[in-house]
């Protein structure tokens, strides 16, 4: 993108059989109002846009329906089964998301702890061997367990989704070294999803080499969300390519920039 | 014929209502002024795709829950 021929950041993230630009997944959900929503989603250069199924409000249908104000031909909408405490319930909220007719992603939440809101990761596996039955591409929120993510690989995920510290708490990568393991173990996409809570959280995210990043409230809650999405999408991009460049190995022990000979005086 | 005038009592979205006995879901949603392209409809926990919401029609004790895309994460 910024260095003449450079193809690491024009190189696609392939999920499920598709194929995606931007390694920035963006939340619909938070924000105060709907034009802020839409400008925050515009400046993050995000494609996969998630959304929440919910019972139609009967009296204001026309201000909550994101479909009055994201339009479908633009983003690819990732319906989540947020909310959802076993795997039948989500496996229903599933169904009627794929119902509403825009493609046959799942965003598969399962919690387990109202409190933590970490996922109940029996119930995700179960839930995701449905879903699979049934022709889904199950993306699945999960924590950062590898064994977990094996077997969501094995149930046949499309992305497996770890968090990097719980929902909306912006606690940012609390261990770079279970995201890595995930990463080096399995051979699907990982997307960290959850628990970003600035630039610099991205960035380091992105660093540890996964495929990319989903996020909502680090946006939505920033007191400029629409200047904290242009934040995240160059700290996202500067991740992948700084990982991409190969960094130079870590060392305890200071070693000079600069020529040693040459110094004056020196005999 | 009689009965397609009886008054039933169905459950929308958690809320009681007053319908007509045979009613379709489609005129339902149109009463409701909603688009059937914008809501997805769950009629006694079956799904009910679009093309059969004109033939889908309600009885006594129905439950229907109407649900669509909101913000989230």
């Amino acid at each position: 993108m910024w260095v003449e021929g450079n193809e690491v950041l024009t190189n696609a993230l392939e999920i499920g059989g598709r194929s995606f630009q931007s390694r920035l997944m963006v939340g619909t959900g938070k924000y105060a109002d709907n034009p802020t929503m839409v400008q925050a989603i515009e400046a993050s250069g995000a494609q996969i846009v998630t959304v929440a199924v919910r019972r139609v409000n009967l009296d204001r249908s026309q201000d909550e329906n994101i479909l009055h104000h994201l339009s479908p031909d633009k983003f690819f909408l990732l319906a989540n089964t947020a909310g959802c405490y076993n795997a039948d319930e989500a496996v229903r909220y599933a169904r009627l998301a794929r119902e509403a007719g825009f493609n046959e992603f799942v965003k598969l939440e399962v919690i387990g702890d109202q409190k933590t809101l970490m996922p109940d990761v029996v119930g995700l596996v179960e839930a995701t061997k449905v879903l699979v039955t049934e022709g889904f591409q199950v993306m699945a929120y999960t924590n950062d367990d590898v064994v977990t993510a094996l077997r969501l690989e094995d149930a046949g995920c499309a992305a497996v989704m770890p968090l990097a510290s719980p929902i909306g708490s912006g606690l940012g990568l609390l261990n770079p070294y279970n995201i890595r393991t995930i990463k080096h173990r399995l051979s699907l996409p990982i997307i960290v999803d959850a628990g970003v809570g600035t630039a610099s959280d991205a960035c380091v995210t992105m660093e540890q080499g996964v495929d990319g990043i989903l996020m909502n409230t680090a946006i939505a809650a920033a007191s400029n969300p629409v200047a904290m999405a242009g934040a995240m999408k160059l700290a996202v991009e500067a991740g992948r390519l700084a990982f991409m460049s190969g960094p130079m190995p870590r060392k305890e022990v200071a070693k000079p920039s600069s020529p040693t000979k040459g110094m004056l005086d020196q005999t | 014929m009689e009965s397609h005038k009886l008054q039933i009592n169905v459950t929308v979205n958690g809320q009681a209502r007053s319908s007509q006995a045979g009613q379709s879901l489609d005129v339902l949603l149109r009463e409701l002024q909603l688009d059937s392209r914008m809501v997805v409809v769950e009629h006694n926990g079956v799904i009910v795709r679009r093309p059969d919401l004109v033939e889908t029609r309600l009885d006594e004790g129905d439950n229907v829950e109407l649900v669509h895309f909101v913000g989230g994460g």
